[in-house]
């Protein structure tokens, strides 16, 4: 059963500049239960696609094209009320640096229930406070937190305390845009485990978005690879390192450092992802492509082609053939 | 055999802290806490532990930025062919001893004056050292950008540090690092903050001087994986001690200290199919160890240049 | 090296076109800019209008020109008690045309007469775009003399301020300890200081003209609370890292001063020097409205003119003697306001919406 399929997604922002094409044609579907990569550099887009799912892009920006199915139910379009339903019930996000948003002045506990209070007007503080005790649980964390300031835990203990805020009103699919960017990667180690044991527990859904392939190679099921605003490739997780197809994605993997296997001389890219502003249709990795062919026409138009089972890759078409 | 560059013995960084508005209580920090290794000339140290671990402290003393509260630095003088201890040094002495040491920073948009060109940010080090005339410094930022990789130099020497990306702003910053062409150079996560796919690029940049110009490196980070690439020894950092220091592939394949272990073993590995097997620490209980050594034991040379700290081996090995 | 130099001008040149495109974006801005240009250009209109003798210096001078305009006056004599079926109060009487015959000691006029006399303070007429006042001065030439008068005090005093206060914020951050906390306590001490107050002692003690009045100001202003401001955002710039670069490489603790830490906070300098211009031109024209100032015309002294004459209780008939010059003041004082609120969105990113 899908629990979100997003078709055609095209999102963009207006700038004093020009309009930015932040997300472009972007497809793809997470299963119940499934875990779902999407990885990508600085401008990729993936942050801009985590906050069109829940339509919190900032107010330059719109959805100019596509379908977000949620449960089976369009929510492009819905008034600002009928979203408020779906958020935090329904799908819930943990922000990049969500741990340092946390109210100073209001206990932990406090802050949790002001959420679950939206979306469960009828129940009491106590019913609420024995979920959130669960909630800590499950997650890792003592159940004195719910009486403590942001300020009086460490950096893993307040992700964490996120964690369990984004889990607070059973949301059946949990956004995760680079949770443990700015932690330790001991403590990020722990945190990614209690986001997995989560995940078997409550039997959630996960978007997992980072830049580090690593971290979705070990966390996801299926995944999707970001470039300017578009999917380059997409598919298991599993096929994809072992066969990647598009040339952003083998540069990637190329380029990635590991502690484990032979030391290997690894490559880089150059230049810089181009700007999304006024963007032309085309291949936009072209400039930048160690792996240019001789049929390699950078101005055709790209789609998805299915290359192997549930694998797509970006190609145009003169790749095709 | 080479010859030492760097000979650091107990380093030791404190700072007070007070208690609080009414307290008359003042706790001392120990961001070092006695630490002991050496460079030798033309090879590269990395030093990794998480944030607090007095890596980044050991960074700026080492540089000279910050004075230490206690120990001995010793660098190696070409006049008088032996080691000589930096508190020897003053003025001007000093100022001239600062050509052979700099630093690379890890933030590409702080390290940069905004409101100085890329022509103007190199040429400072020769300015400040009264190298040659001026259009022998113009020529050698000339030259240095072309190595650095900023082709054609006519169009970034008139740039502002905010019309170039963060990768160009870390080549800029290597630039004028390497344009003195120091003997050391301490890294402070050079590549950080910058796009995955592009470390890579820098990093090799760095080698590759490194090798053409005799440099040695100190290298902080928290990313084993990126030590690993750049630099032969490894020392491992935890609460302002180091507790593992050995050769780059035996520190990976071969780790005794219990932190070091648990370290390697929280990297995620860039293939599903690996089984990631953590090595489980209580970290309360290595806290208290170390705190209970407070005799400050050298550290066991176990193998061959791999050193252990021994407080806590006593129940593991 | 010809062929950097061209880049170099042609990314100059694009720096400052973008600059220019925010601060067009800000619609205060531009209106300030607007006002501001104008009292410019009537500051400059003045001399030219003079030196290519459009002007007749005798007759427009503001402050030794004489107008002469006679008129016919129908001499009146005004009753003891209002209202009268002729006039409804007493300030009616008497009318702009006619002369009381009681003002009238030098003339053997009488009642229901008419005589000839000088009219001053004169209306606006075709000769006189703002009139003349009561001795015979045009108006609008002295507006124009009060806007050179603005500008040269506002930004002699404004500069002034905004060197002393940034020299000493930018000491204070970056040498700490003593000279720091004497630094802030003596910024502490001129901040509680009523200005207003105080320059009136001071011009009680002295003969105060325009240059003293810019000294006074720009060093009380300097000395006061901008260098707490000047002094944070110099501790923010000294941790930077481009600053520890600098330190590393060598750099003596003057020049990084001079050349990294001065050059950041100039931008925040610029801002205070705009805005202490309307600070200045406000306090000129209270004090010369207070009659303390010895200087020749300014748009204060107008007003404290009208009002010493008794114009300012005529109500609206003499409106131009009070109007013009105190528009000026408010005007030009805002519009070097609004300036400042655009430059504000150019230096600060985080006020741009995008």
């Amino acid at each position: 059963m899908n629990i979100l399929e997003v078709k055609n997604l095209n999102m963009s922002y207006k700038t004093i500049d020009g309009e930015v094409e932040a997300v472009k044609d972007v497809s793809f579907t997470v299963k119940e239960g499934e875990s779902f990569g999407i990885v990508g550099e600085s401008g990729c887009g993936k942050t801009s696609v985590a906050m069109s799912l829940l339509q919190l892009q900032a107010d330059n920006g719109k959805i100019t094209n596509g379908e977000i199915i949620f449960d089976g139910r369009n929510i492009v379009g819905l008034s600002e009320s009928q979203l408020r339903e779906v958020r935090w019930s329904g799908i819930s996000i943990v922000f990049q640096g969500a741990m340092n948003s946390w109210n100073p002045v209001v206990k932990i506990g406090e802050q949790i229930r002001e959420a679950m209070r939206e979306h469960y007007p009828n129940k009491t503080k106590e019913e609420n406070t024995t979920k959130i005790l669960e909630l800590f649980e499950i997650v890792g964390l003592d159940s004195a937190v719910i009486d403590r300031f942001p300020h009086e835990l460490s950096g893993g203990m307040k992700q964490r305390a996120v964690i369990a805020l984004a889990l607070s009103c059973d949301p059946k699919l949990i956004i995760a845009d680079e949770p443990t960017t700015a932690l330790d990667v001991v403590i990020q180690d722990q945190i990614l485990n209690e986001i997995r044991k989560v995940q078997e527990v409550l039997g959630l859904s996960l978007i997992y978005i980072s830049h580090d392939i690593a971290v979705i190679a070990e966390m996801t099921d299926n995944m999707a690879v970001m470039y300017a605003g578009r999917i380059v490739e997409r598919g298991p997780t599993k096929e994809i390192f072992a066969n990647p197809r598009h040339s952003y994605t083998k540069s990637l993997l190329e380029s990635t450092p590991s502690v484990v296997g032979d030391k290997v001389k690894l490559k880089s890219l150059e230049g810089e992802p181009p700007s999304l502003i006024n963007k032309e249709s085309g291949c936009s990795f072209a400039p930048r492509c160690p792996y240019k062919e001789d049929s390699c026409n950078p101005s055709l138009d790209m789609e998805l082609v299915e290359i192997g089972t549930d694998h797509y890759v970006d190609i145009c078409s003169a790749g095709k053939s | 055999m080479k010859n030492n560059l760097i000979e650091v013995r107990d380093l030791e960084k404190y700072f007070e802290v007070s208690g609080g508005l009414f307290s008359r209580n003042k706790s001392i920090v120990k961001a070092v806490d006695g630490i002991s290794f050496d460079i030798p000339f033309g090879s590269s140290l990395g030093l990794v532990g998480q944030s607090g671990c007095g890596k980044t402290t050991t960074a700026r003393a080492l540089s000279l930025l910050d004075p230490k509260t206690n120990g001995n630095v010793n660098f190696y003088n070409e006049e008088t062919s032996s080691m000589q201890s930096i508190d020897e040094l003053e003025g001007d002495e000093l100022k001239k001893f600062r050509r052979n040491i700099q630093m690379i920073f890890q933030d590409p948009y702080e390290s940069l004056n905004p409101r100085w060109n890329i022509k103007d940010i190199i040429l400072e080090p020769l300015n400040i050292h009264n190298i040659g005339d001026l259009k022998d410094r113009e020529e050698a930022v000339y030259e240095i950008l072309k190595t650095v990789g900023l082709t054609p130099p006519e169009n970034y020497m008139p740039r502002y540090p905010h019309e170039l990306s963060g990768g160009q702003r870390q080549r800029v910053s290597i630039a004028r690092t390497l344009i003195m062409k120091p003997k050391f150079v301490v890294c402070d996560e050079p590549t950080s903050m910058l796009d995955v796919s592009i470390r890579i690029s820098i990093m090799d940049l760095m080698l590759n001087l490194a090798k053409d110009l005799e440099v040695s490196y100190l290298y902080i980070t928290h990313d084993l994986a990126v030590a690993r690439y750049m630099c032969d020894r490894i020392a491992v950092m935890f609460n302002g001690k180091i507790v593992e220091i050995a050769e780059t592939e035996e520190l990976l394949s071969n780790p005794i200290h219990p932190y070091t272990k648990r370290l390697i073993s929280s990297i995620p590995i860039p293939d599903p199919s690996y089984k990631r097997e953590r090595y489980e620490l209580d970290f309360t209980e290595l806290d208290s160890i170390i705190k209970n050594n407070s005799n400050n034991d050298p550290m066991v040379e176990v193998k061959d240049n791999h050193f252990v700290a021994t407080h806590d081996i006593k129940g593991i090995l | 090296m010809d062929k950097q130099k061209d880049i170099a001008t042609k990314i100059r040149r694009e720096a400052l076109k973008k600059n220019w495109r925010l601060f067009r974006r800000s619609k205060l801005g531009m209106l300030g800019l607007y006002i501001v240009t104008f009292f410019l250009f009537l500051s400059i209109l003045q001399p030219i209008l003079f030196i290519t003798g459009i002007w007749n210096e005798g007759v427009y001078d503001p402050v030794v020109g004489y107008s002469e305009q006679f008129q016919e006056f129908l001499v009146v004599e005004c009753p003891k008690e209002y209202p009268t079926e002729k006039y409804e109060n007493r300030s009616d009487c008497p009318g702009r045309t006619e002369v009381n015959i009681r003002t009238l000691f030098y003339s053997d006029a009488q009642v229901g007469e008419t005589i000839i006399q000088n009219l001053q303070p004169a209306p606006p007429s075709s000769k006189h775009i703002l009139g003349t006042d009561s001795l015979g001065r045009d108006v609008f030439s002295q507006i124009m003399e009060g806007s050179q008068v603005a500008f040269v005090l506002g930004l002699l005093s404004a500069t002034l301020g905004v060197g002393i206060s940034t020299i000493l914020g930018t000491i204070a951050a970056f040498f700490g300890g003593k000279i720091d906390a004497y630094l802030m306590r003596q910024s502490d001490l001129i901040l509680m200081l009523p200005t207003l107050p105080l320059l009136f002692i001071i011009s009680a003690f002295a003969e105060l003209q325009v240059w003293h009045l810019a000294v006074v100001l720009g060093t009380i202003g300097g000395l006061g609370g901008s260098v707490i401001t000047i002094k944070s955002q110099a501790l923010q710039v000294k941790v930077k890292p481009f600053v520890d670069s600098a330190r590393v490489t060598g750099g003596s603790r003057m020049n990084i001063l001079f050349s990294h830490v001065l050059p950041n906070v100039a931008p925040l300098a610029l801002l205070f020097m705009v805005f202490s211009v309307t600070g200045a031109i406000a306090s000129e024209s209270v004090l010369s409205f207070l009659g303390l100032l010895n200087i020749d015309m300014s748009w204060g002294l107008m007003i404290y003119l009208a009002q010493v004459e008794g114009f300012i209780f005529s109500g609206m008939k003499f409106w131009w003697l009070i109007l013009p010059a105190g528009l000026s003041v408010t005007f030009l004082t805002g519009g070097f306001y609004l300036v400042g609120r655009g430059l504000d969105e150019v230096f600060n990113p985080r006020l741009r919406d995008r």
